[in-house]
């Protein structure tokens, strides 16, 4: 049972209805997610690690109900936010990539080796006892990458990660997302991002409209907008 | 702490920030207690040695002491006045010495040490309260310094950039509200990196 499973997914927001059910398997290895705002993408992709609870039906993450065992789809999925300032939980970036290993029952030793290795692999063993607030935009979203990734998730899911940097952090983020072991799920307005992707969903006022190799689906997006 | 935090490898920084802490509170007691000006004299100079020995550039411990120096310029000149000269030296050299002592600490020991430190602090009492979450909530008041910094910086630039001055209330609602939202963001992020209870 591997992947992403949405059956029959219906959520609103008070009175207001924000998706209708939405049934989908996903088990491709990079998956985007593209519609118009307030479409229901964040929704959609917030369920995928239980921050928002369906009103009706059924999501799984590897087989295992995301509503059920929260806990349990948490570890196995990582989720990366716009704005990196929200994810920093800790004053230094060594500190904040730690954190996300706290409850795990590790050495100190295995911590601050694990700690060590992923800040050499994204550039950023320099900044280790920097105030994680003073980096860059594009070395924030850089950390909380980092802090994701050492908790060893199976599964990625990124809310439009690239919104608030530049093209070149944009192209930098998204290579590193799209080269991943993980399965990785990314909303994203930056289409031209999509383009290595295996498959693009549309949504349109929750609703899938298309759903489709990158090409063709945003053809279909873009014909929308027309 | 709080980004004061100076990288180091000195006998200072390797030390355990629980053993700083009681050191730090012990020469502050000894300073309280001292009568001659001249053993001030000894305990500033162990302190100088001690900033010397971790490495500390000039200018991180200039901006930790210097608001003291502020403090000096008017409380002792009051004493020379009302006291003698024995009474404002001991006052000055008391606030000058503590206050160096406690920026050695901070420059030299990061927020996840202070926070293993409490937490070992609170263990005896580990059956009534939930020592973990406190470090926790210490962690993010710390945290949150900046984070409200910045956006008291922005919501004041945005007033300017409206040409409005307006108000305290028109400053403590923005300001109020993003750190609100902002603080619900956090809450998300808590809970995607585990922290769900
Ligand atoms: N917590 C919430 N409470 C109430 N309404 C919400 C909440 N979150 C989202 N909504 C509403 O649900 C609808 C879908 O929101 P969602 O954030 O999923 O859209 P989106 O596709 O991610 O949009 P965007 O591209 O702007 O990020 C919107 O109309 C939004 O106003
Ligand atoms: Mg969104």
């Amino acid at each position: 049972m591997s992947g992403i499973r949405f059956e029959d997914v219906s959520h609103g927001y008070g009175e207001r209805p924000v998706l209708h059910e939405i049934s989908l398997d996903i088990t491709e290895q990079r998956v985007g997610i593209v519609g118009a705002n307030g479409s229901g993408k964040s929704t959609l992709a917030r369920m995928v690690n239980g921050l928002v609870t369906p009103d009706r039906g059924r999501v799984s993450v590897h087989g295992r109900d995301v509503a059920k065992n929260g806990r349990e789809v948490r570890r196995l999925v990582g989720f990366v936010f716009t704005n990196p300032d929200n994810q920093i939980v800790m004053p230094t970036v060594a500190e904040d990539v730690a954190f996300s290993l706290r409850r795990r029952g590790l050495a100190k030793e295995e911590i601050a080796g694990r700690v060590a290795a992923i800040l050499e692999r994204f550039g950023l063993s320099g900044h280790a006892d920097h105030a994680a607030h003073r980096l860059s935009g594009g070395q924030k979203q850089l950390l909380a990458l980092a802090s994701v990734l050492i908790a060893e998730p199976a599964v990625v899911v990124a809310d439009e990660p690239t919104t608030l940097l530049d093209a070149r952090n944009a192209r930098l983020i998204t290579d590193l997302l799209t080269g991943l072991d993980q399965q990785v799920l990314v909303v994203t307005h930056q289409l031209e991002l999509l383009a290595g992707f295996d498959r693009v969903i549309v949504v349109e006022e929750g609703r899938i409209v298309a759903d489709d190799v990158p090409d063709a689906a945003i053809r279909h997006y873009l014909g929308l907008l027309a | 702490m709080i980004g004061f935090y100076h990288p180091g490898h000195s006998l200072l920084h390797r030390a355990p920030a629980l053993l700083k802490l009681g050191l730090l509170s012990l020469l502050i007691a000894v300073t309280v207690a001292l009568q001659e000006p001249w053993q001030l004299g000894v305990v500033l100079a162990v302190a100088v040695l001690l900033a010397a020995s971790a490495r500390l550039p000039f200018r991180a411990l200039w901006r930790q002491v210097s608001p003291v120096l502020w403090v000096l310029a008017i409380a002792v000149p009051i004493q020379l006045l009302f006291a003698d000269w024995v009474m404002a030296v001991m006052m000055g050299g008391r606030l000058l010495i503590a206050v160096l002592l406690a920026a050695l600490f901070t420059l030299t020991t990061t927020v996840g040490a202070v926070l293993d430190a409490c937490e070992q602090l609170l263990r005896p009492l580990r059956r009534w309260v939930d020592t973990d979450r406190i470090g926790l909530l210490l962690a993010l008041t710390i945290r949150s310094i900046p984070v409200i910094a910045a956006i008291v910086g922005e919501v004041m630039e945005a007033r300017k950039a409206r040409g409005t001055q307006g108000s305290v209330m028109s400053l403590a609602v923005p300001v109020i509200v993003r750190s609100l939202q902002s603080a619900e963001a956090l809450g998300d992020a808590l809970i995607a990196r585990g922290f769900d209870d």
